[in-house]
């Protein structure tokens, strides 16, 4: 959390700088013209860092804020039973931004089923927020600790299945991800993406996170990218590059 | 108005490239470029082995331009070969594979596997200013080690062969006849300047990982056409132009300073890939207004009555 604003919009994400180790891509969280937060998991060096060396009030560099960002239906329509509705599929350590979005979409009185996914019920971030946030909550865990057993996509094409959708938006996991955009796809929902790639410059320039085959620059053109342009995209699902260009 | 360029005997459909570094990693990203605009592509420098390059950050921007240190990531050549093949599969303009190393030996075997993988052309690029710590100083800045590496690179292929300078010497002209007599088909200026140094002053530290870095960018512009010009007094071979180049006039501007093909690098984050549209554009109205059908009359034209 830090004490400053970007005026950034759900879906984009700022470079953060632990001087003298690395920088590295975090999706934006909150950004209200006050606070800006970012979530952020232990789960590499990177951050691990961050949990053991640095305390509230340290300073950290951060620069941003990059990429394209979500797109919600335009909707005001003082009618109830006219209001748009999404669906946002948040996989594990993809929820982050996609709690930031529910806050806007609630703003513009788009209703929301958030559903969120994790292996087990200790690893199901931010739900605590998520409630208060005046959306319908569900919850999915791999091993069955809290709510459906099962997978988020599981979910959503039974929401799918009842009820019509405005869009469905999603961040998590690529396989998750590839499930989500397939399932908007048959239902004929429009659906974005936030998709994740190693990245350099952040703005376009260095090729990091070009994906095949098109070129796609995910700091740029993305990181959000509609499901269906996604899909074509072989590498989506299958593969990635590090930081000297390496398929892995 | 004819827009290409015969360049050491290979049709370049117009006379702007993408520097070495921008968006060269994979071969979609560089045929992506060509479906913008650009005329040819100049792959990011490959190695022999995989380099992961310093970490981040590594590119950062400020007011009058770039400042970089990446530090030479790549893939190695081997895999390199493969996004060369799959640009060459997708696409038919000329590609420049730029090579690296440490010592000549690894540049020549590099360059030999670049020249298989599918380059038209191969750049040496002898001149990166970031990699000094590992690497000592780059041997564009002595014109003996830049002919040692030319000439090895020169045994190694019978493709064209340009070599990258730098605009850190006394003298660029003495560099550029140095790799000319060593077997050069062409001479590629400028790379980065510098290196220079930005500070973070709330952290108070240097903001690059490496601490210092190239510095690119509409700043440098003026050192990139003086370099081209003396260059192109100094040596009979052509010469591909790079240097804070974001618009059409730029491009036209080190023509006349003396280069046939001239690269973007940093017009991609002012314009981004609408930059090689706009550029040709500009070059198009330009030469409208100047009367002038065929861009290679332009090629040096400032040296002309000098």
């Amino acid at each position: 959390m830090f004490r400053h604003t970007l005026n950034s919009v759900p879906g984009q994400f700022i470079m953060l700088w632990i001087p003298g180790l690395d920088e590295k891509p975090m999706a934006v969280a909150q950004d209200d013209g006050k606070i800006l937060k970012i979530g952020v998991a232990k789960v590499g060096r990177f951050t691990t860092h961050l949990f053991n060396r640095y305390k509230v009030g340290d300073r950290l560099g951060i620069r941003g804020p990059y990429g394209n960002g979500f797109k919600l239906p335009e909707s005001a329509d003082p009618n109830p039973r006219q209001r748009k509705r999404i669906a946002l599929v948040g996989g594990g350590f993809g929820t982050p931004p996609l709690v930031f979005l529910a806050q806007e979409a609630r703003k513009k009185k788009i209703e929301v089923d958030f559903i969120e996914g994790a292996r087990s019920a200790d690893l199901l971030l931010y739900l605590k927020e998520i409630k208060k946030l005046g959306v319908r909550v569900h919850v999915s865990t791999d091993d069955g600790s809290e709510g459906f057993k099962g997978y988020a996509p599981q979910v959503l094409e039974q929401l799918l299945e009842k009820n019509k959708y405005d869009g469905v938006y999603s961040c998590g996991p690529e396989v998750m991800m590839k499930k989500v955009a397939e399932l908007a796809s048959e239902y004929n929902v429009d659906c974005q993406l936030s998709l994740e790639r190693f990245m350099k410059c952040g703005f376009g320039i260095c090729g990091a996170c070009c994906m095949d085959n098109t070129g796609f620059r995910v700091c740029i053109d993305g990181p959000v990218i509609q499901g269906e342009k996604a899909l074509k995209l072989p590498e989506f699902g299958n593969y990635s590059r590090d930081s000297g260009g390496n398929k892995k | 108005m004819n827009l290409s360029i015969p360049f050491c005997n290979i049709d370049f459909p117009n006379p702007l490239t993408v520097a070495s570094g921008y968006l060269g990693v994979t071969g979609a990203s560089m045929i992506n470029c060509v479906r913008r605009g650009a005329g040819s592509v100049t792959s990011k420098t490959v190695f022999m082995e995989p380099r992961m390059g310093h970490p981040n950050p590594t590119v950062l921007t400020y007011e009058g331009g770039i400042i970089n240190a990446v530090g030479l990531s790549g893939e190695g050549i081997h895999q390199a070969s493969g996004e060369i093949a799959v640009y060459k599969k997708g696409c038919e303009n000329p590609l420049i594979g730029s090579v690296g190393g440490k010592t000549a030996g690894e540049y020549a075997e590099v360059a030999r596997l670049m020249d298989a993988a599918g380059a038209d052309i191969i750049e040496a690029n002898i001149s990166c200013p970031n990699v000094e710590d590992e690497m000592g100083r780059p041997f564009a800045c002595d014109p003996k080690a830049t002919a040692e590496v030319t000439k090895a690179v020169r045994r190694a292929t019978k493709k064209p062969i340009t070599v990258k300078l730098s605009p850190n010497v006394a003298n660029i002209g003495l560099i550029a006849q140095a790799a000319e007599a060593a077997g050069a088909d062409a001479i590629t200026a400028i790379n980065t300047l510098g290196p220079g140094m930005l500070i973070d002053i709330r952290l108070r530290k240097p903001l690059l990982h490496n601490k210092v870095g190239g510095v690119s960018g509409p700043g440098i512009k003026p050192i990139a056409v003086k370099c081209v010009y003396d260059i192109k007094k100094a040596v009979k071979i052509p010469i591909i132009g790079v240097g804070g180049v974001t618009t059409g006039e730029d491009v036209i501007e080190l023509m006349m300073a003396g280069a046939s093909l001239v690269a973007l690098g940093s017009a991609l984050i002012y314009r981004d890939l609408e930059a090689f549209d706009l550029c040709l554009e500009e070059m198009r109205k330009f030469c409208r207004q100047e009367n002038i059908d065929d861009i290679n009359d332009i090629i040096g034209a400032a040296h002309e009555g000098n």
